[in-house]
């Protein structure tokens, strides 16, 4: 057993009223000769906003897609909420309530801002295609809808975007986009949300917006594991943080231990570094 | 050491590829029911090595056939489905250049520059072939590949420059338009439907029972030689190194200064050429020629060419020869109307279990 | 439902923009078909079966690109096995209706249980055939669909299958030869006994029979038209079906599936699902859409499901615009009766105004005299039955290419409907929120 987990036990010992909601167990994964993750262990506290953070190449992006069932981990296990998710595609992952953003905003171009919005939440009725044909049905389909609607103006309020809520998406700006996905990724109701550089291309006021919303949302019992380069963002906002190093967890802990530790600065250095 | 290597080399095939060696498994039981039916004498060696001769035949043609397709699909990124069609005009270009050559002066030019057809020239009395006119196939050998490689230059030129940027699913459609387009062209032009080419006594000889045609012979020599010459032009000129860059990494080619331009004018005139006499050869060994000559044939080239990967001429060429003689040998257990069916489910399966092909990872060109 | 909210809801169509546009089209094209053909002084009876050949014609190619807009316009899968799945449909329904005593044999179904069967069995086969296709590639897709329907063709064309009988049930498929359908299933509207060789009318069919007769209208025409009649009744419930399915969640997965399949499924859905369901749903509709096109003519043969088949298909929903159900209408519209039946009617009007001399025997000939400039006896070649074919498809292929050079989603583009059951603008529920 690695030394990490190891570490997390400790931790949840320590605070045992603390509940973990996503583990990750010496999670591998090689390219052809390439290792990009090998050997990734840390928890998830309930509740948290925990950083993830590490220079490029880390293994941050690929940690996220094995994860999220994006790509199928070598070795290793995943628990959330005390199921295993190991392997499983990237929409059952979600139907669990574990759902990501992308690095490189993905919004879906042709579709409008509310349109984008209301394909989000899970098992609607209407995704039957029967349901949505036959007549008798289809009053529980528009019912149904009418409820989505509400939901998705209220979340375009929250992220204050609703003069954009009848654009195609594609003509949305860089940061105008990175609130959309997060607006949609709410919307499928989450426990958790994975966030993979939420911040990058965000202009200040509107990054100090989205951080204000991160922690409303903490309060209401969310939880969220965000991969960031902006170390003041990651120190001043994160309960916990996460370093990771050459595909392997450096170290973790408060952010401010973490922040003093020297093997942290070497790592970004580019100096070598022994786990 | 080295046995313990290859033993959890081969447990590693057997778990990551369990499809790929059910078929090998099924593979070499149909090579064993071969022998077994050798042995009761269901089929004679006889039958066996005609299968095999026959195979290796339509192999070449396909390969030959293919090797354009190849190069087109890795270098521009699509399907293109008026290759068939390219074929068919080579082989249409060659021939009435054969005929005109081989009998003017007894026929009348129109007759010979529509290859019969409508006004009827007695291909027995024009007796075309290889012994009897070699000059006159010569030279619609290479009026068939110099027209072709025209042709797919002009067709770039107005169909595909325009739309570089446009994605392989748009490409393709427009190729299926341009197929439609040169398909009809011929009819209009040429008429009538079937036409025969060769006549004459066409030489051929025949050993332990199997007959070799003259024409099968000068298909598959020809063949090889073309794909020899595509080899050494690949492999050991600038052209070829450009393009084999360019069909590994687009981007990258253009980066390090590749004149990408120049690259696809030259695969399509390159791919043109052999294809043209792909066509011309095919028509010469069967002796007749259609206006869908090609067309019925591009799901086969198609097969070959993924068979052996797109992108990879040698896969086409070596693809083509496989799918050949399995295609032939097949005949051992499937009646001959279902020939066709089963090249096709050959290649879907190659298509679902190896989308790659036989030759991934060697995408040279 | 009271009729006050009939006639509400037929004004509400009436008032929608694409069903003016569609019925202004359909006079369009009848009025060019019947100008042309009083201009000339054709035959009441011959200009009315033009007619209606060309509303038949449109009607089924209508419904096709609607099929097929479903797969690619909607979910984005690129299906040119179409024709493939044609034929499954119609040889499905033939050998379940074909009599126990026929050659070759059936299973004597009575015809509403066969095209039953038959869309189940499209429907399934699709399913089936998604289940591993959907994960290749676009252009792989194509060859392997496109190698599918050819494997179907030339299965039905098999000798071997013509007659056979498979662990004690005989049927067959006719193999190159074809298969005999049900007759006309229509004709029960107009006689006592349809299927008799020479049927007595019954009262409807003898009342509209002799009402047309002093026109010159034959009976086959009165049927021919009452089929017409039924097919855009299927095509404006096939229409409705689309309209809802876009508006609907399912419809909007798919629009986001045809986008960004990886976003899709981090969302939580199971697009695979979702794209077997739409595959299968646009196979089986094909299937039906088949059966209707060759119920009219008493029979089948592989010939009609050849790959060019489905490239008509295609071209029609290109013409109309990729993931809008009033562009395939549109689109199978123009191209059944412009570009389609086009050539030959105008090939009708060329021979009538001109008075062609004996057509040159070949293409040099007919230059040569250009050449001295006389047009005639080109343009007498071009007519022939051969050539006219030729010259429709290489204007078929121009088509194509330009469309694919010009307009790439169709002339009238992708599709911009909102994908909701209900109005988005509306923030909290009206009352007059419509469905």
């Amino acid at each position: 057993m690695s030394k990490n987990v190891q570490s997390a036990q400790r931790d949840q010992t320590q605070n045992g009223q603390q509940e973990q909601i996503l583990t990750v167990k010496n999670l591998r994964k090689t390219f052809g000769g390439i290792t990009a993750v090998a050997d990734v262990s840390f928890h998830v506290e309930k509740g948290s906003i925990t950083g993830l953070i590490g220079p490029n190449g880390a293994g941050k992006s690929t940690t996220f897609d094995l994860i999220t069932g994006v790509q199928r981990p070598d070795g290793g296990a995943v628990e959330f909420n005390d199921t295993e998710i190991t392997g499983y595609r990237s929409d059952q992952v979600a139907n669990q309530g574990l759902v990501r953003t992308f690095q490189i905003a993905r919004e879906l171009s042709e579709m409008t801002v509310l349109e984008n919005l209301m394909l989000a939440p899970q098992n609607q009725v209407g995704e039957a295609i029967w349901r949505a044909v036959l007549p008798r049905a289809r009053t529980q389909v528009v019912e149904q809808e009418k409820a989505l609607r509400k939901q998705a103006w209220e979340m375009l309020e929250l992220f204050e975007i609703e003069h954009v809520a009848h654009e195609s998406a594609g003509n949305l700006s860089g940061g105008q986009r990175k609130l959309l996905e997060m607006a949609r990724v709410l919307m499928t109701d989450p426990e958790m949300v994975l966030l993979d550089e939420p911040l990058a291309g965000v202009n200040p006021t509107l990054e100090e917006k989205l951080i204000d919303r991160l922690h409303t949302l903490k309060e209401q019992g969310y939880t969220f594991l965000f991969v960031e380069h902006d170390m003041d963002v990651i120190m001043n906002n994160c309960d916990t943080v996460i370093v990771m190093h050459q595909g392997s967890v450096l170290t973790e802990g408060q952010p401010d231990t973490v922040k003093n530790n020297d093997k942290v600065l070497d790592a970004y250095l580019g100096e070598e570094v022994t786990i | 050491m080295a046995a313990r290597d290859y033993y959890s080399r081969g447990q590693n095939i057997v778990y990551n590829r369990p499809v790929l060696v059910v078929f090998a498994v099924i593979g070499v039981f149909l090579v064993f029911d071969i022998f077994r039916q050798l042995g009761t004498g269901t089929i004679t060696a006889t039958d066996l090595v005609s299968y095999l001769w026959n195979g290796l035949v339509l192999g070449m043609s396909l390969g030959l056939a293919g090797v354009g397709l190849s190069m087109t699909y890795s270098i521009l990124n699509f399907a293109n489905f008026a290759h068939g069609d390219l074929i068919t005009s080579g082989a249409f270009a060659g021939w009435a250049t054969a005929f005109l050559i081989a009998g003017l002066g007894d026929f009348s030019v129109e007759a010979l520059v529509l290859i019969g057809g409508p006004i009827a020239v007695g291909s027995n009395e024009l007796g075309i072939n290889v012994v009897n006119t070699p000059l006159a196939l010569l030279a619609g050998l290479l009026v068939a590949a110099v027209l072709t490689a025209a042709l797919s230059l002009l067709l770039d030129r107005i169909v595909f420059k325009p739309m570089r940027s446009a994605d392989g699913v748009t490409l393709m459609i427009a190729s299926v338009g341009v197929a439609l387009f040169l398909r009809n062209f011929l009819t209009f032009s040429f008429l009538t439907d079937s036409r025969g080419l060769t006549g004459g006594n066409v030489p051929q000889f025949t050993l332990g029972g199997v007959t070799f045609g003259g024409h099968q012979i000068t298909l598959v020599l020809v063949a090889a030689l073309l794909m020899l010459a595509t080899h050494v032009l690949l492999q050991y000129t600038k052209i070829g190194t450009a393009m084999r860059a360019m069909a590994a990494n687009k981007d990258l080619a253009k980066v390090t200064g590749i004149p990408t331009e120049r690259v696809v004018k030259l695969t399509w005139g390159i791919g043109g050429g052999l294809t043209g006499c792909a066509g011309f050869l095919i028509a010469l060994q069967q002796g007749t020629l259609t206006v869908t000559m090609g067309w019925d044939l591009l799901l086969l080239v198609f097969a070959a060419v993924i068979l052996g990967g797109v992108g990879s001429i040698y896969g086409a060429m070596v693809g083509g020869v496989i799918l050949g003689i399995a295609s032939r040998l097949a005949l051992v257990w499937i009646p001959a109307s279902f020939l066709l069916a089963a090249a096709f489910v050959l290649m879907i399966v190659m298509l679902l279990v190896r989308p790659s092909g036989l030759f991934s990872g060697r995408t040279t060109a | 439902m009271s009729t006050g909210s009939i006639q509400a809801r037929a004004e509400g169509w009436l008032g929608n923009n694409d069903v003016r546009l569609l019925i202004a089209l359909a006079l369009a094209i009848g009025g060019l078909y019947a100008l042309f053909s009083v201009v000339l002084g054709f035959q009441l009876n011959g200009t009315v079966n033009t007619l209606r050949r060309v509303a038949f014609l449109s009607a089924i190619y209508a419904m096709l690109a609607l099929a097929l807009n479903l797969q690619w316009g909607y979910a984005g899968l690129f299906n040119l096995g179409a024709a493939g799945f044609m034929a499954i449909g119609v040889y499905t329904m033939g050998i379940l209706t074909a009599p126990v005593t026929a050659s070759p044999p059936g299973f004597g179904l009575p015809l509403p249980v066969a095209i039953l069967g038959a869309i189940l069995v499209t429907g399934l086969i699709g399913g089936l055939a998604a289940l591993p296709a959907i994960r290749l590639r676009a252009d792989y897709l194509a060859i392997v669909t496109v190698a599918f329907s050819e494997i179907v063709r030339l299965t039905l064309r098999a000798p071997e299958f013509a007659n056979t009988r498979i662990a004690g049930v005989a049927f067959g498929t006719g193999g190159a030869t074809g298969l005999s359908l049900p007759s006309n299933p229509i004709r029960i509207l107009f006689y006592t006994d349809p299927a008799a060789t020479a049927p007595a009318p019954n009262a409807l069919g003898a009342a509209i029979f002799s009402a047309v007769e002093p026109l010159g209208i034959e009976e086959t025409l009165v049927i021919g038209w009452a089929y017409v009649v039924v097919l855009c009744l299927c095509l404006g419930l096939l229409y409705w079906l689309m309209v809802r399915i876009g508006k609907s969640p399912f419809g909007r997965v798919l629009k986001s599936i045809r986008e960004d399949q990886q976003v899709t499924q981090a969302l939580g859905k199971d697009t695979r699902l979702f794209k077997i369901k739409t595959f299968a749903l646009g196979c089986a509709l094909m299937g039906l859409i088949a059966i209707l096109w060759r119920l009219s003519g008493g029979y089948a043969s592989p010939r009609m499901f050849k790959p060019i088949q489905t490239f008509y298909i295609f071209i029609a929903l290109f013409i109309g615009g990729t993931g809008s159900p009033t562009g395939s209408i549109v689109g199978g519209a123009l191209f059944a009766s412009l570009l389609f039946e086009g050539p030959s009617f105008i090939r009708r009007v060329v021979a009538e105004s001109l008075q062609l001399s004996n057509a040159p025997d070949t293409l040099v000939a007919a230059i040569v005299e250009l050449g001295s400039g006389d047009v005639i006896p080109l343009l007498a070649y071009s007519v022939q039955d051969v050539s006219i074919s030729a010259l429709r498809l290489m204007l078929l292929g121009i088509v194509l290419v330009y469309l694919m050079q010009r307009h790439p989603d169709g002339l009238l583009g992708h599709r911009k409907a909102i994908a909701s059951s209900v109005d988005l603008s509306q923030r909290e529920t009206r009352e007059d929120d419509y469905e």
